[in-house]
């Protein structure tokens, strides 16, 4: 360890680790610290991930897939099942990963473009001078050190302090952090070409219950609830109950809990000489939980813009602002309709759960994008859905109606 | 006053963290520490996915 870089990195989850990388080869001198001392384990993630966009940032490696899968099939509370899927053979459009591996091989690849690692290294404060981060307080194996920086970027996750150190509150609501908790299971009957997803106010309160194939007779089998129906039930005793009821004879081999921020976009995710990238920006999708890809594609333009800043010896806010531009023309629309959806979702009653799902029999979904399905819910249920109209606005009919029938 | 953890039932995913209004909460590797800023508003109880925390009178 030195005592100066160019940018500290706090977190390697997926976020830190493309920063680290992308900050790295574009030759800047870089440490990414991790307080764990295993990168990504216990893992906290249904491993779901959509494969066309993964390829963007990393080669595709058989260690670290542990399943493809064709679509998904999402289940109402009578049992009626909207499937959306990819017809054509070989056309898989999801892996599920293997995320000890996947997190690790992420962090080699920082290491590789020249980043310094430190695992077992935990971010306890900011050094700030004169409104500035200057670094970080850290302590490693008992010891505490001072770590000089230009810039600090917080990719410290869902439990992120590194930008309430900084002055930007970053605290969730219960209602905007879905609590989770998730067995891999064996010897259960399972679908393997697709993930599966249960909606229901009795099973899922304000949330639902996943399954996601692993291969080799395993899958992910886990719930998420928002946060406010947490209490008097909670997370892992809903997942018992299902668990009973669907896969009586199922073995459990792994147990983890786990919580995702469901807020959508906050105010701000840059200070002078700081970014906050994924959970840690609060990036990840208020409807499905996904995050791996958000953080990754965030962490990519933070590393970039952290270079740009470092050459021209400017790390305040404003010149910063450019990340907080990019990555909020590229994503804060997604977030704002998911968050758009979320709320009126997260109020249907289980009957009209029922009725949406009854809406599509016999429409063929093809290869439908969210938008699209929910295009063919929306014109089947106006009067229901009325409040996600402003969703669809911008964008053209024609392309909504394309992704519904793409393969009918 | 304060939140009391059981170390036996709690998965440290840091979920509690993430909540917690003064920032009272620290997930150190494989535990929960409570500082004295705690000001026992129950949230973190709330929505813990396992119950391993408890608000202490
Ligand atoms: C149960 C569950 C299921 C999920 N399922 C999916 C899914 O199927 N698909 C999907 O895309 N997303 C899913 N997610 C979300 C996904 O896991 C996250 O969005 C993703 O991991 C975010 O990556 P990140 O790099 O921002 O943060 P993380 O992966 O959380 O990494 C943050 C890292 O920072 C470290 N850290 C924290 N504080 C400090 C500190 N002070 N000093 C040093 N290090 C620190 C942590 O130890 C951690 O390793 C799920 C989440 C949960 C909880
Ligand atoms: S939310 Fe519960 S399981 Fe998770 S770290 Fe906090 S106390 Fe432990
Ligand atoms: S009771 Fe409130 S203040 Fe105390 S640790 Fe829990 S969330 Fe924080």
């Amino acid at each position: 360890m030195k005592d100066r870089y160019d940018v500290i990195v706090v977190g390697a989850g997926p976020g830190g680790s493309m920063t680290a990388k992308t900050a790295a080869n574009a030759g800047l001198d870089v440490l990414l610290i991790e307080k764990r001392q295993q990168i990504g384990d216990p893992v906290r993630c249904a491993e779901g991930v959509n494969k066309v966009y993964l390829k963007e940032y990393i080669q595709p490696d058989p260690a670290w897939i542990s399943a493809e899968v064709k679509g998904s099939k999402i289940y109402a509370p009578d049992g009626a099942m909207v499937e959306m899927s990819e017809k054509l053979a070989g056309a898989e459009v999801g892996y599920v990963l293997e995320r000890k591996v996947f997190d690790r091989a992420l962090v080699r690849d920082a290491a590789l473009a020249g980043a310094e690692v430190m695992v077992k290294t935990r971010a306890t404060g900011l050094l700030m001078e004169d409104g500035f981060v200057k670094g970080i307080k850290a302590q490693h194996m008992g010891e505490k050190y001072n770590i000089r920086s230009d810039i600090v970027v917080g990719a410290d996750g869902v439990e992120s302090k590194v930008g309430r150190w900084a002055g930007i509150d970053t605290t969730l609501k219960p209602k905007d952090i879905s609590t989770c908790a998730q067995y891999i299971m064996t010897d259960i009957d399972i679908d393997t070409d697709f993930c599966e997803f249960y909606v229901g106010n009795k099973i899922a309160p304000l949330g639902y219950i996943w399954v996601f194939p692993k291969g080799n007779n395993m899958a992910n089998v886990g719930i998420g609830i928002t946060g406010h129906m947490s209490g008097e039930v909670r997370a892992k005793e809903l997942l018992d109950d299902f668990v009973q009821k669907r896969y009586p004879g199922g073995k459990v081999i792994e147990f983890i809990v786990g919580g995702v921020p469901v807020c959508g976009t906050i105010e701000r995710t840059v200070a002078n000489g700081l970014m906050l990238v994924g959970d840690a920006a609060r990036q990840s999708d208020p409807v499905t939980g996904g995050g791996i890809f958000n953080s990754m594609w965030a962490g990519d333009i933070a590393g970039k813009v952290a270079a740009n800043a470092i050459k021209h010896s400017d790390v305040s806010a404003g010149f910063l602002q450019e990340y907080e531009t990019k990555w909020r023309a590229g994503l804060g629309r997604d977030l704002d309709m998911s968050l758009v959806v979320k709320e009126r979702f997260t109020r249907l009653t289980d009957d009209e759960l029922n009725t949406l799902a009854h809406s599509l029999e016999g429409i063929d979904l093809g290869s439908v994008t969210l938008i699209g399905l929910l295009w063919a819910l929306f014109k089947a249920n106006k009067k229901l859905l009325w409040d996600l109209r402003s969703i669809f606005k911008g964008i053209k009919e024609i392309e909504m109606e394309a992704s519904v029938e793409v393969n009918s | 006053m304060t939140v009391k953890v059981n170390r036996f039932k709690c998965g440290y995913c840091g979920a509690c963290v993430g909540v917690c209004p003064p920032g009272a909460l620290e997930l150190i590797e494989t535990w929960i520490e409570v500082d004295k800023t705690c000001t026992d508003c129950g949230i973190c109880v709330r929505i813990c996915p396992v119950g391993a925390l408890e608000v202490q009178k």
